[in-house]
């Protein structure tokens, strides 16, 4: 079985991000990236499945700038056989967006055709949730969204969810579009030799041109800012003080 | 200009706050139609009928809607788009898994999480763990996008409006529900609850996180943990605010033994009064707390939960 991962450079979870005064965006330049953390989940659950001999292959693709390079890199050096960077844009503060991503990884699954596309639920830069879905859409394939587990079995994928009000399994059949959550699993650290194993490791480079899709934005950003600051209140010295002042001050007991 | 609310149910019966808060957000987009998809529908599409701001309930009762599968929902309301300009549903579990679908069925962007509306193709949302909001402006022919509930309030009641049947498209069959684990709780749902209490790691165990559910119980309140609290198994995944998780914004937010990070803030930094109990007095929990307790939360907690 051939497994296909996205995975998405992003600012990392640890840096808080500058908004810039003026309105056009975040600043990008100089600031720590890595692999959005969610795509580390999808990565070590296809390393795994490879590892339990269910997945023979693992393929991971990243689309944006030339620095996704690095995130590829990663991916190798957790144990991905392949990686494809689709070169998008030189500008790393363009985002693609998921409907560009996901029809851009859709001419990746014909050339590839992986049986399971492992992805994350969302990106935690846009925050956008979307992309897997898109494509499962787009191909007209059967899609487990914020997978907490996974088994494959008898040409599916049995899959349970995390979802409003607990948890939810079903079946889908293969191929399919699988997003993964944060209880899924715990993504491994990578060792030096298995980093310089990959630098070995074959990244292919294509172009969102030659793949014919159009990554023009349908969302025009209008402004980006910063939204209302919270200040911290006071401090109370007590259980009996912070109840008087629920109630007397702040009004909510 | 018409919007296509899908309606959120559970076993069907209505998500009745997450679609009246949603109905408020599309007040300045027109007529609006809601959408109750499921096995059983005609009780939820009564209740949606007499929830303010909606002309007409389309109902679909198919067996293949259910249990909120993707793939029929999805292709249903694909089916159902040609009169539509906006195509928007509350931004839950269920209708993240199957608007971006949709919006791949027909060729557009869709977007997660609106807080604002300010006309046909101009929406605010959060990015960055809420850290940035953005005001963006769609192209696309149909604007398909889910609301943030919490940033609005629930509308009203009217007299009915009409309930006028269609039929459900042929399941594509790609998936099927083999089972719910679902947490029957009388507690108040935490997407709306007016007070939440939550904890964190500091909790320390499965047991102790007891001490925060009597608390919650005694303040008629919802329940909520950080990420730390449910990866250790102290609550259940769907108690989750944050970022990743649920973003809450009751009037009351009382957070224990949480430490403030960027992801946890994101789900709770809207709240009215916020009140942090901490034993750590530089935690950055306390920077957008309103009343902060520096102690140790096994000797505090109990204390609150006798005296109020
Ligand atoms: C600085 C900045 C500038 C922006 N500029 C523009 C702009 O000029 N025009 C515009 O229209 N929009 C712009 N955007 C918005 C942006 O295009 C979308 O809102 C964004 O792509 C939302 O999706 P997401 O990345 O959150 O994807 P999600 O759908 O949340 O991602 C889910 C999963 O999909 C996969 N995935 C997603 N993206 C990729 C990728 N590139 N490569 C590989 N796998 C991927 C990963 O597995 C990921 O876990 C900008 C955003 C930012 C932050
Ligand atoms: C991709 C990604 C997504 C994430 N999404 C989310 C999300 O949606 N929601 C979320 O919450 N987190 C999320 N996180 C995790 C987040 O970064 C933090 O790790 C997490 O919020 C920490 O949880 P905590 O505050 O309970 O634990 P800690 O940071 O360990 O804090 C525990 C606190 O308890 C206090 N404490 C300990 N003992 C006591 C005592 N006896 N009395 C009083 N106080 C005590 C300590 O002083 C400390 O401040 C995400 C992380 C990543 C990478």
């Amino acid at each position: 079985m051939k497994i296909l991962v996205p995975v998405k450079r992003v600012i990392d979870y640890n840096v808080k991000v500058r908004v810039r005064t003026d309105g056009s965006g975040v600043d990008l330049a100089n600031v720590k990236m890595s692999m959005n953390p969610f795509d580390e989940i999808a990565v070590e659950e296809a390393v795994r499945l490879k590892e339990k001999g269910v997945a023979s292959e693992i393929v991971v693709v990243s689309i944006g700038v030339q620095q996704a390079k690095d995130t590829l890199r990663s991916a190798l050096a957790m144990g991905a056989d392949r990686a494809i960077l689709i070169d998008a844009t030189s500008d790393v503060n363009q985002d693609i967006e998921p409907l560009a991503v996901a029809r851009l990884l859709s001419r990746i699954v014909e050339a590839e055709r992986p049986d399971l596309v492992i992805a994350g639920k969302q990106a935690i830069d846009n925050d956008m949730n979307a992309t897997g879905q898109m494509l499962a859409g787009l191909l007209g394939w059967g899609q487990a969204t914020f997978a907490s587990k996974i088994e494959i079995a008898d040409g599916r994928a049995v899959v349970t969810r995390e979802v409003d009000g607990g948890l939810q399994t079903i079946g889908v059949r293969l191929p399919a579009v699988v997003t993964v959550d944060l209880r899924l699993n715990e993504p491994r650290y990578v060792s030096l030799p298995s980093i310089m194993k990959a630098k070995k490791k074959p990244l292919e480079e294509r172009t969102a041109a030659a793949l014919d899709v159009d990554v023009t934005p349908r969302l025009k950003i209008v402004r980006t800012v910063e939204p209302p600051q919270r200040v911290a209140g006071v401090r109370v010295a007590s259980v009996d003080e912070l109840i008087e002042k629920l109630k007397n001050q702040a009004g909510v007991l | 200009m018409t919007v296509l609310l899908l309606a959120e149910t559970h076993q069907g019966r209505l998500a009745t706050d997450a679609v009246a808060r949603t109905l408020s957000a599309l007040a300045p987009l027109g007529d609006v139609h809601v959408l109750v998809a499921a096995g059983e529908g005609a009780e939820a599409a009564r209740e949606a009928a007499s929830l303010k701001g909606v002309s007409k309930v389309l109902l679909a009762e198919s067996e293949s809607l259910r249990h909120g599968l993707a793939e029929p929902a999805a292709a249903l309301i694909a089916s159902l788009a040609s009169g539509y300009r906006h195509i928007a549903a509350p931004a839950t579990a269920f209708a993240r898994n199957i608007l971006p679908r949709v919006a791949a069925l027909l060729n557009v962007m869709v977007l997660s999480d609106v807080i604002a509306v300010h006309g046909a193709e101009s929406f605010d949302r959060p990015v960055y763990a809420g850290n940035a909001v953005q005001t963006v402006q769609s192209t696309d022919p149909v604007v398909v996008f889910t609301v943030r509930t919490s940033a609005f309030a629930a509308v009203g009641r009217q007299e009915g409006a009409p309930v006028e049947r269609v039929a459900a498209v042929a399941d594509p069959g790609l998936s099927s529900w083999i089972e719910d684990m679902a947490v029957v709780s009388e507690r108040p749902e935490l997407a709306s609850a007016r007070v939440v209490v939550s904890g964190g790691r500091g909790v320390g165990s499965k047991e102790s996180f007891d001490a925060i559910i009597q608390l919650a119980d005694k303040m008629g309140a919802a329940v909520g943990a950080s990420r730390a609290a449910v990866d250790l198994g102290y609550a259940p995944n769907d108690w989750q605010v944050g970022q990743t998780g649920k973003v809450v914004a009751p009037d009351l937010y009382v957070a224990v033994g949480i430490s403030g990070a960027i992801q946890h803030l994101a789900g709770m930094k809207d709240s009215k009064v916020i009140v942090a109990i901490n034993k750590d007095e530089d935690a950055p929990i306390f920077k957008v707390a309103d009343y902060a307790l520096v102690g140790d939360l096994f000797s505090i907690v109990p204390e609150l939960t006798g005296k109020l």
